[in-house]
C-alpha cells in the first residue's frame, strides 16, 4: 500500500453486497412464485430497479474520488472474497444494471409473445448472471474477479442451453468448454503465479507485479490473463460467442453484448491496469503485442462478419470484433487509448443491445432470422428498424452517435501511443463495419419485400419496443451528454496512471 | 562366516518369509496362496519369538512370589503380541477360507486364471 | 466420563457392535439404529476430544491405568482429533445412507444385521487406529478393520465382488503383515512400541541398517494399505464391486487413516532428520510415486465406463495428491495433505453416495446409463456436480483449497515442475467428470431420443423421482459441505496448520 493509496478517502459501506445480493434474493423469489407468471416479473423488476438504484445511490461517492470497500470473507490467507468499489467498476456496474431493467422489460414482451418453456427457470439463471457481473465489478481482487467470472459462466450456461434442442445443447457445450477450459487452465495458474510472485491479489492503482519477477515471468503471466479471459472473445477462443447465439435474444442481448462479454473486456483492463499497471507493461513494451493481437481479430472478426446471413451471427461476430476495440484501446496505454476503452464498455453495450433487440423483435414478429429475408421490413416495422439504423451508425462511428466518441478517443490513442498502423487498422474496420451494416438498413427500408405481400405498420408487442426506442435514445444520449460519463471515466484513468486508487 | 550363522534364525525367518510371499504371488490356485500367506505370517511369528529369546532364559514366571534369587528370563512382550498375531492369522484365514468357498460356488473353480476369464465374459 | 473419552470412543462401538447382530435378530432396522447412533456418539466424542485438545493440548490417556510406555497410551493431539472427526462423520453419514442403500445392494434381510456388526467393527478399528498411541496396538485396530472390510467388500452383488475382497485380502495380509515385521525391528532395537516413547529413543539409532529396514517394511506395508501407485491393483476392484456405502466409506475414511498412520510414522515415530540419514533420498521417491499416481490415476480413470471404478481410480490419483503434500516435507504441504484428507473424504463421500443413490433407483451404474439423469433424480445429481466441480479444484470449492496449498508448498520447496503437473491432473479430472456431467444433465434419457426436442415436449416435464430421503439427505449435506468448507476454509485449515507444525516442529 502506497501513499496515495492512503491519501484516498475510502469509505467502509456493505452496500455493494447489497448490490449483489439483491439478485440473488430475487432468485429465490422468483424460483417460489413459478406459478404466478405475473408476481414472478414482478419480482424481477424489482430487483432490477432496486439493484439500480443501488448502484446509483453509490455514484456520488464515486465521483467525488472516494471509494468504497467492504470486506466479506477470507477464504485462505491471502485469498479474499471482498469487495471495492470504485470508478471503472462503477462504469460496468452502471451500465449492466440499467440496461437489466430494460432487458428485463424485453425479455418479459419476448418470452411471452414466443411462449417460451421453462420461463422460470430462465428468469432465475439472469438474475443469477447479473449479481454476477455486479460481483465482477465491485471486486476488490483477482480471486473475486475469478470467482463471479465463473458464476457468470455457469449461470449463463443454463440460458444458452435454454431452448434444449441438440443445436442448443452442442452450442451451450463449446460455451461451457471455451469458457470454463481457459479460465480454469490459463486463468487459474496467473491467478497462482501473480499470488507467488506478488503476495497479493488486491487490485492496486500501479499494479502489484512491478519489480516483484523478472520480465519473462512477468510476460508469461500477461499471456495466461490474456489466453485465460476468453469472454473478452479475443481470436483464436472467441467461436464460443457465435456458438451461444442459439440463446433466446433477451440472452443474446443482455449477456453476449453487455454482461458476459463486458465483464470479459472489463476483466482485461481491470488486470491489465491495477495488477501489471501501465508503467510496467509500457516498459516491457507488452501493450503493443497486445494492440496488434487486437487488430487482427477487429479485422478478422468483420471480414468473418460480412459474411453471415444470419442477423444474429452478424451481431456476434460484430460483437467480437468491437470487444477487441476495447483491448486495443486499453493496449495502447495512453490516457486517450484508457478513455476509450471504458468508455466503449457502455457506448457498445447501448449500440449493440439495440441491434439485438431489435433481431428479437423482427424474430417475434415475422419469424426471420436470415439478413437475406428482411428486404423491405422498414416499412412494415419503422420504429423498430429506425432504432437498428441508430445503433448501426453508431457501431460505424458516424456522429451523432454514441460510438463517434470512443473512436475519436481511440484515434487519439494511437497518436499518443506512435502507432500509425493501428490507425490503417481502425480504419479499415470502420469501412467493414459500414460494409456488413449499411446494406441491411438499405435494404430495410429501400428494397421491396420479395414475395411482394404488403404489410401495414406491424410492430412486435409493445414491452418489446419501448425498450428498443429506450436504448436507441440511449446512444444519442452518450453522444450529446458525453461529458456524463466522461467525468467518471476521467477518475478511473487518473487511478490508473497513478492518481490513487 | 561363523556370525552369519549365528544369527541362523533370522535367516530361517528370511528364507520363509520369501518362500511365503513367492507362494502367494506364484500360485493360481486360491488354497495355496492362502498357505504361502500363511507361511509368510508365521515367519514373522518366529522372528518375534525368536528375538525374545535370551541364551540360557526361562519361562517368564516369577519365582517364590518375587523373593530371592531370579533366574534370567525371556522377553514376555514380543511371546504375548505374537498370541495376538496368531488370533488375526487365525481370522484372516478363516475369512480367506470363506471367500475361497464362496468363490467356488459362484464360479465352480478357485483357479485364478479360469476365474479371470469368466470375468471376462461376464463383462 | 469426559477423561475416558478415549477409551470410550473405542469401547461404545466395540460394545455395539457385539449386542448389533443379537438385536438385529429381533428386527434389521433395530440394528441400523444402534450403527446410527453409535457412529453419531462417535462424532460426538470426536469434537469433544478436539475441543479437549484445543483447550489443554494433547490428551494422554492410559489404558487400564497404566503408565507408558510400559501400558497402552491412548493419545489425541490436533492431528488425531481432526482425523477421528473426518472418520466418525462420515461413518455416521453412511449409517443414514446405508438403510435404504442395502435394501438393493443386500437384498437377503438376514444378512442385513450382519452387515451392520462389520460395518461397526469396521469404524472401531479405523478409529482405534487413530486414537492410540501405540504402534503394535495400530497393526491389531488395522487388522480389525481390514477383515472387516475385506468382509463388507465380499457383501457386493456381483460375484466379482468375491474376488475382489479376496485379492484385496491377500494384498492386505501381506501388507500388514509388513507392517509388522518393521515394528518388529523397531521393538528390537528400542525396545518400546509406544510412539511417543520411539520418538525419543529412535534418533541414536539412526544410522543403523535394522531402523532403515524397518522404515522400509513399514512404509511399503502401509503403501499397500493406502494404495499409492504402484500398490494400488486391489483397489478399483474392491471399491467398484463393494456395496456403494461401502465404496463411500472406505474410500471417505479407510484410505484416510491409511494415510494418517503413513503421516505418523514418517513424522512422529521418525523425523524429518531421519530422511537425511537413509541411503538414498526418500523425498524424491516418494514425490515420483505422487505424481506416477496422480497421472496414472486420471488416465485409467478416464478409460473406465463404469462410474464406481472410475471413482476407484480417481481415488488412486487423490491418494497421490496426499502423498505429494506428505513427501513436500515443509507445513504448507502437510497442511495441504491434512486438507485434503477431509475434502477427499467429502467429495468422494459425496459422489460414491450419489452413485449409490443411482444404482438405487435404476440398477446400472455405467456411464451412458446416466444420460437423462439430471431430470429424473435433480437433488441427487446436483450433489454429484458440486463434488465433481469440488475434484476439478474450481475456487469456492474445497478441491481448490487443497490444491492451491499444495501448489503453494511445491513452490515453497522449489519444485516448480509440480505445479503444472497438479494443473494437468486438474484438466485430466475435468475431462473424466465432465464425460458423465454431459451424459446427467445435457443428454436426453435412453429410450426419448425419438422425441421432437422442440418446444412441444417440454410442456410435460419428465417427473423427477429422486432417491428416498434417507439417502439424499445424506449425500447433499456432504455435498454443500464440499461448498462450506470451500468458503469457510478457516476452520479446518487452523485445524491442519496447528497439526503441521506440531508434526514439522
Amino acid at each position: 500500500m502506497d501513499k496515495e493509496v492512503m491519501n484516498l478517502e475510502i469509505i467502509e459501506s456493505a452496500r455493494p453486497v447489497y448490490a449483489v445480493l439483491v439478485s440473488l434474493l430475487a432468485v429465490v423469489l422468483i424460483g417460489s412464485s413459478g406459478k404466478y407468471p405475473n408476481l414472478r416479473e414482478l419480482w424481477t423488476m424489482l430487483a432490477a430497479l432496486l439493484k439500480f438504484g443501488l448502484v446509483v445511490s453509490m455514484l456520488p461517492t464515486i465521483l467525488a474520488g472516494k471509494a468504497i470497500e467492504y470486506h466479506v470473507i477470507t477464504v485462505l490467507p491471502g485469498l479474499d472474497i471482498a469487495f471495492r468499489v470504485d470508478s471503472l467498476g462503477m462504469v460496468l456496474a452502471l451500465t449492466a444494471s440499467f440496461l437489466w431493467i430494460i432487458t428485463s422489460i424485453y425479455a418479459i414482451g419476448y418470452m411471452r409473445s414466443m411462449d417460451e418453456h421453462a420461463q422460470t427457470r430462465f428468469f432465475m439463471c439472469f438474475a443469477i448472471a447479473l449479481s454476477a457481473a455486479m460481483g465482477a465489478a465491485f471486486s476488490a481482487n483477482v480471486f473475486t474477479l475469478f470467482v463471479f467470472y465463473e458464476m457468470i459462466t455457469v449461470s449463463t450456461f443454463a440460458l444458452v442451453a435454454h431452448e434444449e434442442t441438440p443445436e442448443a445443447i452442442s452450442g451451450a457445450r463449446r460455451y461451457l468448454a471455451y469458457l470454463l477450459g481457459t479460465s480454469i487452465f490459463f486463468f487459474l495458474p496467473a491467478m497462482f503465479l501473480t499470488y507467488n510472485y506478488a503476495g497479493t491479489l488486491d487490485f492496486a492503482s500501479q499494479g502489484i507485479l512491478a519489480g516483484k519477477a523478472s520480465y519473462t515471468i512477468i510476460s508469461i503471466i500477461f499471456v495466461l490473463y490474456i489466453a485465460g479471459i476468453a469472454k473478452a472473445g479475443m481470436m483464436p477462443f472467441h467461436s464460443w460467442l457465435p456458438a451461444a447465439m442459439v440463446a433466446p435474444t433477451p440472452v443474446s442481448a443482455l449477456l453476449h453484448a453487455v454482461a458476459v462479454v463486458k465483464v470479459g473486456v472489463f476483466t482485461i483492463i481491470r488486470i491489465l491496469l491495477f495488477v501489471f499497471g501501465v508503467d510496467l507493461l509500457t516498459e516491457i513494451g507488452l501493450g503493443i503485442y497486445l494492440a496488434y493481437f487486437a487488430s487482427f481479430t477487429i479485422l478478422a472478426a468483420s471480414i468473418m462478419a460480412l459474411k453471415q446471413d444470419n442477423l444474429k451471427l452478424r451481431l456476434a461476430y460484430s460483437t467480437v470484433s468491437q470487444l477487441s476495440y476495447i483491448v486495443l484501446a486499453v493496449a495502447l496505454l495512453t490516457p486517450s487509448g484508457i478513455t476509450s476503452s471504458i468508455m466503449h464498455i457502455t457506448i457498445h453495450a447501448f449500440g449493440k443491445i439495440t441491434l439485438f433487440f431489435v433481431a428479437g423483435a423482427i424474430y417475434v414478429r415475422t419469424h426471420k432470422k436470415k439478413v437475406s429475408e428482411l428486404n423491405g421490413i422498414g416499412r412494415q416495422m419503422p420504429f423498430t428498424m429506425a432504432a437498428f439504423t441508430v445503433g448501426a451508425f453508431s457501431m460505424i462511428a458516424v456522429p451523432p452517435f454514441g460510438g463517434f466518441i470512443s473512436k475519436w478517443y481511440l484515434v487519439m490513442g494511437t497518436f499518443e501511443a506512435h502507432l500509425l498502423p493501428i490507425l490503417v487498422v481502425i480504419v479499415a474496420s470502420t469501412l467493414l463495419n459500414a460494409a456488413y451494416f449499411l446494406p441491411i438498413i438499405y435494404a430495410a427500408f429501400f428494397k421491396q419485400p420479395e414475395s411482394g405481400e404488403v404489410h401495414g405498420i406491424e410492430e412486435a408487442p409493445a414491452l418489446m419496443v419501448v425498450p428498443i426506442l429506450i436504448t436507441a435514445t440511449g446512444v444519442l444520449i452518450l453522444f450529446f451528454a458525453s461529458p456524463l460519463l466522461l467525468n467518471l471515466v476521467k477518475i478511473a484513468v487518473a487511478s490508473a496512471l497513478g492518481g490513487g486508487y | 562366516m561363523i556370525e552369519l550363522l549365528a544369527k541362523y534364525n533370522y535367516w530361517i525367518v528370511i528364507i520363509l518369509l520369501t518362500t511365503g510371499l513367492y507362494g502367494v504371488m506364484a500360485r493360481k490356485n486360491l488354497i495355496k496362496k492362502i498357505i504361502g500367506l500363511n507361511v509368510f505370517q508365521t515367519a514373522v511369528l518366529l522372528f518375534y519369538v525368536s528375538m525374545s529369546k535370551i541364551e540360557g532364559g526361562t519361562a517368564p514366571i516369577l519365582l517364590n512370589h518375587g523373593h530371592g534369587p531370579q533366574p534370567v528370563f525371556d522377553n514376555p512382550l514380543p511371546q504375548v503380541l505374537m498370541l495376538t498375531a496368531i488370533v488375526v492369522g487365525i481370522s484372516t484365514t478363516a475369512v480367506a477360507l470363506t471367500f475361497v468357498t464362496r468363490i467356488y460356488r459362484e464360479y465352480g473353480t478357485i483357479e485364478e486364471d479360469q476365474i479371470l476369464e469368466l470375468n471376462k465374459q461376464n463383462d | 466420563m469426559i477423561k475416558h473419552l478415549p477409551a470410550l470412543l473405542i469401547v461404545i462401538p466395540l460394545l455395539v457392535a457385539i449386542i448389533t447382530p443379537i438385536i438385529g435378530r429381533l428386527h434389521w432396522v433395530l440394528s441400523w439404529y444402534a450403527v446410527t447412533i453409535t457412529t453419531f456418539i462417535s462424532f460426538v466424542i470426536s469434537l469433544l476430544l478436539l475441543q479437549t485438545v484445543s483447550v489443554q493440548g494433547r490428551i494422554s490417556y492410559w489404558m487400564s491405568g497404566w503408565e507408558p510406555p510400559f501400558g497402552i497410551e491412548y493419545s489425541v493431539d490436533y492431528l488425531n482429533a481432526y482425523v477421528l472427526i473426518i472418520v466418525s462423520f462420515m461413518a455416521f453419514a453412511g449409517a443414514i445412507y446405508s438403510r435404504k442403500n442395502i435394501d438393493v445392494e443386500i437384498e437377503d434381510e438376514t444378512r442385513k444385521p450382519l452387515f451392520y456388526t462389520i460395518y461397526l467393527l469396521f469404524v472401531t478399528g479405523l478409529l482405534g487406529m487413530v486414537v492410540t498411541g501405540d504402534i503394535f496396538n495400530i497393526y491389531v485396530l488395522l487388522e480389525i478393520a481390514s477383515l472387516a472390510g475385506y468382509a463388507l467388500i465380499a457383501l457386493g452383488k456381483k460375484r466379482q465382488a468375491l474376488v475382489a475382497a479376496y485379492n484385496y485380502l491377500v494384498m492386505g495380509t501381506v501388507g500388514a503383515t509388513f507392517f509388522l515385521l518393521g515394528v518388529g525391528y523397531l521393538y528390537l532395537m528400542t525396545g518400546t512400541l509406544n510412539i511417543a516413547d520411539l520418538a525419543v529413543r529412535l534418533p541414536e539409532f539412526y544410522e543403523t541398517k535394522a531402523i532403515f529396514t524397518a522404515f522400509a517394511f513399514i512404509v511399503v506395508g502401509l503403501s499397500i494399505k493406502l494404495a499409492i501407485f504402484p500398490l494400488h491393483f486391489w483397489l478399483p476392484n474392491s471399491y467398484g464391486y463393494a456395496p456403494s456405502v461401502v465404496s463411500a466409506v472406505m474410500a471417505a475414511t479407510g484410505a484416510k487413516v491409511a494415510a494418517y498412520v503413513l503421516i505418523r510414522v514418517m513424522y512422529s515415530v521418525f523425523t524429518p532428520a531421519f530422511f537425511t540419514h537413509t541411503p538414498f533420498n526418500i523425498q524424491y521417491i516418494f514425490l515420483l510415486l505422487a505424481v506416477a499416481a496422480i497421472l496414472v490415476g486420471s488416465i485409467m480413470a478416464l478409460a473406465q465406463t463404469d462410474i464406481k471404478k472410475m471413482l476407484a481410480y480417481s481415488s488412486v490419483g487423490q491418494i497421490g495428491y496426499i502423498v505429494l503434500g506428505i513427501a513436500l516435507m515443509n507445513v504448507t504441504g502437510m497442511m495441504g495433505s491434512l486438507i485434503h484428507l477431509l475434502n477427499h473424504a467429502l467429495m468422494k463421500g459425496a459422489l460414491f453416495f450419489a452413485v449409490g443413490a443411482v444404482v438405487y433407483r435404476t440398477g446400472l451404474c455405467s456411464i451412458e446409463n446416466l444420460r437423462g439423469l439430471g431430470k429424473k433424480m435433480p437433488w441427487t445429481m446436483a450433489a454429484f456436480t458440486i463434488a465433481a466441480l469440488s475434484m476439478t479444484g474450481i475456487p469456492l470449492t474445497v478441491g481448490f483449497i487443497s490444491k492451491w496449498y499444495l501448489a503453494v508448498a511445491s513452490i515453497e520447496s522449489g519444485m516448480w515442475w509440480l505445479v503444472p503437473i497438479i494443473l494437468l491432473s486438474s484438466i485430466l479430472t475435468a475431462v473424466y467428470f465432465w464425460r458423465i456431467l454431459d451424459n446427467v444433465w445435457l443428454k436426453p434419457a435412453p429410450g426419448e431420443e425419438s422425441h421432437e426436442h422442440g418446444h412441444d415436449s417440454h410442456q410435460k416435464p419428465v417427473k423427477s423421482n429422486d432417491a428416498p430421503l434417507s439417502m439424499v439427505i445424506p449425500t447433499f449435506t456432504v455435498a454443500v459441505l464440499c461448498l462450506v468448507f470451500g468458503l469457510f476454509a478457516y476452520a479446518p485449515v487452523s485445524i491442519a496448520e496447528k497439526a503441521a507444525l506440531i508434526l514439522l516442529k
